[in-house]
């Protein structure tokens, strides 16, 4: 017999297996933009994590996602490392340093919680651009920095196909991590912490440590995003860091649904659809984006896998819709 | 599945019996054109588009000869999105050539799109000094129709030196772009024997100078501006209201006439350099400030220009190359090789694919022009320096030996 959630899964699976199959046989500008897509869904499962799974509204991830490019931009330009094999270092590096720097930022954030770790965060991330505007001489201050072509170690990733499916290979297993962390004992701790902070501490839990690993984790992820969004542009610049990435992220996440890691690729995956895809075909492509917002506030608080929820499981899972949907009236 | 093949076999077929009847009439040419129409820059945007349909509806949306099928696409204004874009018109649109961008940055990021599919790119107004010095081999494809930051700036240094100027302040706004026009101004201005004694960098879209106006050296003679956008509203606004008497001299954007119509009374007589104004006196610009104001509402910034002229270039290569297009590698050379009586006066290109072109010293005056029965703001040109070129009178090896002009270079020596 098969539960329900392993139905869930092998539906992800399947649609993971007919995105890796159809793609690489349409347009290379489809190619292109399922890459960018899928290396920014990385970002947002990591929001995600915080957002839905620990009840972090993070609006700083952009500043691990940064580090990671600008790390992968500067060794290839300035040492041309990372380049051949040492590609693999450079991704181990880079879920490193975002790592290093959530977990130094973390001390300043987790001390905070719902609108403050917010605004700490926000600020946290602003640092980070400020230090790639102004620090000319390692970033290249606004003009940013221009990659010199992808890795190659025996596979050419210059081809853009074979950069699809090196790509898709992270986000499949950042996927199947992520989901893995959060059913894990661990995760259900975080969820615990998600529902009610004080009573786990009563049960003896220690919550400001789950909160800061949880943390430190989603700054890792962010860190192989940037690494895999650097080779993706062949860019990186401020714009990389700013403001409206970490903001976007969280968008995703919301008009996807938070909590279910598969909700922050869709919402991803709509997000950038529209804004790369439909706006080569209209003008007034952010209307649709923002129409597509707006209804998903108003209509569909748990975002678009909400829908799921609420035709496939109104009765059998009365409890735990209700328990969602106060999570996503909350404010944040 | 099925049906997406078959949309695109019918496409396929479409398409390829659609290419079969245009090549028996005239060769197409497929241009790209990146430029924000959306964001915080969308109306410079729209004086970019404007100014390349301009010329293709003036010329029955033919260029050499040739049929043009001109697709916009919007760069938002991010680098990230311009390189998505040009991506896109190669791959998707199968273009010739693509051109725009508006930001340095959005250069920056677009050129090693050229070089990775081998397509032509044309910059039209995106300005970095290295995209056409220091970084100039990695971008075989590359050419600018537009400028460099630092070329204007050089015969400004210059003129300011000859008005007699000895000690200035140099107030920019703080990122690559002010740097190299801050930079080539201080490098001209104190080779000739002036004196920068302070420099100031507010951040980019700083709207209250209020902090920074109290701080700038009483003992200067007349202060460098460089502001963009929204900067160039205020700043002289909020310095002539906090009394200050003496000239302002700025760089181009400081001053030009896509700030201009919006800007008081107080702006008159400053005086600021660029490649155009609008304002020129030659039959040329006048039946173009003519034709622009009547189709859009509005006088023409050099944003129009450029793209304008990037048009007429691109018209005249094709018509050089006999209305067939010769592949990006001949195409450039054919562009390089011709010299073009342009709106903004004659151009002809360097070596370094960087047009060398008359820059214009233009003060802010306000009269009537070109019959238009109302008193406007204009950038009258008083002095024009013919056929400067990015290296200005250093010689290229000269000035390629020192680093890219920065926060830091040239050195303020006489700061305290």
């Amino acid at each position: 017999m098969i539960s329900g959630q392993q139905i869930k899964i092998l539906i992800v699976i399947a649609a993971l297996a007919a995105l890796a199959l159809i793609v690489p046989h349409s347009g290379s500008f489809v190619i292109l933009l399922a890459t960018r897509a899928m290396a920014f869904a990385i970002l947002a499962m990591s929001v995600d994590l915080l957002l839905g799974f620990t009840g972090l509204s993070s609006m700083g991830q952009a500043a691990y996602f940064g580090v990671g490019a600008y790390l992968t931009a500067v060794l290839a330009t300035k040492l041309h490392f990372g380049l051949g094999w040492d590609f693999w270092l450079v991704v181990i590096m880079g879920i490193l340093i975002g790592a290093a720097l959530a977990a130094f930022f973390g001390l300043f954030a987790i001390r905070a919680g719902g609108v403050y770790f917010l605004m700490i965060t926000l600020a946290l991330g602003q640092c980070v651009w400020g230090l790639a505007y102004r620090w000319n001489s390692l970033t290249g201050g606004d003009n940013g920095i221009n990659l010199n072509g992808r890795p190659n170690f025996g596979l050419d990733l210059g081809n853009e196909v074979t950069f699809f499916y090196l790509v898709f290979a992270f986000f499949a297993v950042s996927m199947a991590l992520m989901y893995l962390l959060v059913r894990s004992p661990f995760g259900q701790s975080l969820a615990g912490i998600r529902e009610r902070e004080l009573r786990m501490q009563i049960l003896g839990y220690n919550t400001w440590l789950h909160k800061y690993i949880a943390f430190i984790i989603a700054g890792g992820f962010g860190g192989l995003a940037g690494v895999l969004w650097a080779h993706t542009n062949g860019h990186v610049s401020p714009e990389t860091v700013v403001l409206t990435t970490s903001v976007d992220s969280l968008l995703m996440v919301v008009l996807g649904g938070a909590g279910t890691l598969v909700g922050a690729t869709i919402g991803t995956a709509i997000v950038f659809g529209l804004r790369e895809y439909l706006s080569t075909l209209v003008p007034w492509w952010q209307y649709v984006l923002g129409g597509v917002y707006v209804l998903t506030i108003l209509y569909l608080p748990m975002g678009l896998m909400g829908i799921l929820t609420h035709i496939g499981q109104r009765f059998e899972f009365k409890s735990k819709s209700e328990r969602m949907k106060k999570l996503a009236t909350k404010p944040s | 599945m099925t049906n997406k093949l078959q949309t695109t076999l019918l496409g396929g077929c479409l398409a390829f019996g659609l290419g079969l009847t245009a090549q028996a009439y005239a060769e197409e040419l497929r241009i790209g054109f990146v430029a924000p129409t959306t964001g915080i820059f969308a109306q410079v945007g729209k004086d970019m588009v404007d100014g390349f349909q301009l010329y293709l509806d003036q010329h029955g949306n033919k260029l050499g000869g040739a049929d043009v099928k001109f697709i916009v696409e919007d760069e938002q204004g991010k680098p990230d999105t311009a390189v998505t874009k040009a991506k896109k018109l190669v791959l998707q649109d199968h273009v010739q050539m693509f051109i725009g961008g508006l930001l340095a940055s959005s250069g920056y990021a677009m050129a090693p799109v050229s070089t990775q599919e081998k397509t032509l790119y044309i910059s039209s107004v995106p300005a970095a000094d290295d995209l056409t010095q220091r970084q100039l081999d990695k971008y075989p494809y590359f050419i600018r129709t537009g400028w460099s930051s630092s070329q204007p700036s050089h015969p400004l240094g210059q003129w300011a030196c000859d008005q007699g100027y000895k000690k200035m302040v140099s107030i920019a706004a703080d990122y690559a772009f002010g740097y190299e026009v801050a930079g080539g101004f201080q490098k001209a201005f104190e080779d000739c024997g002036g004196k920068i004694i302070q420099k100031i960098w507010p951040p980019l879209g700083t709207k209250d100078f209020g902090p920074y106006i109290p701080t700038i050296r009483q003992d200067a003679d007349a202060i460098f501006s460089l502001m963009v956008g929204p900067m160039s509203l205020q700043f002289p606004k909020q310095l002539r209201g906090a009394g200050y008497k003496k000239p302002i001299i700025g760089g181009g954007t400081s001053y030009d006439e896509f700030a201009l119509p919006f800007m008081g009374d107080e702006v008159i007589g400053d005086v600021s350099a660029l490649h155009y104004s609008a304002a020129i006196q030659t039959p040329k610009n006048e039946a173009f400030v003519k034709a622009y104001r009547a189709k859009y509402g509005k006088v023409p910034s050099y944003y129009s220009e450029n793209n304008y002229t990037t048009a007429q270039w691109i018209d005249e290569a094709m018509q050089k190359a006999g209305g067939k297009w010769p592949g990006p590698e001949q195409f450039i050379k054919i562009m390089q090789g011709m010299k073009i009586d342009a709106v903004r006066g004659p151009v002809s290109m360097d070596a370094e694919r960087n047009p060398v072109q008359s820059i214009y010293i233009k003060k802010v005056e306000k009269k009537e022009m070109f019959g238009y029965d109302k008193p406007e703001l204009w950038n009258t040109i008083i002095k024009t320096y013919p056929n400067v070129s990015q290296f200005w009178t250093y010689g290229k090896d000269k000035f390629l030996a020192q680093p890219v002009y920065s926060r830091d270079f040239p050195p303020c020596k006489y700061c305290e």
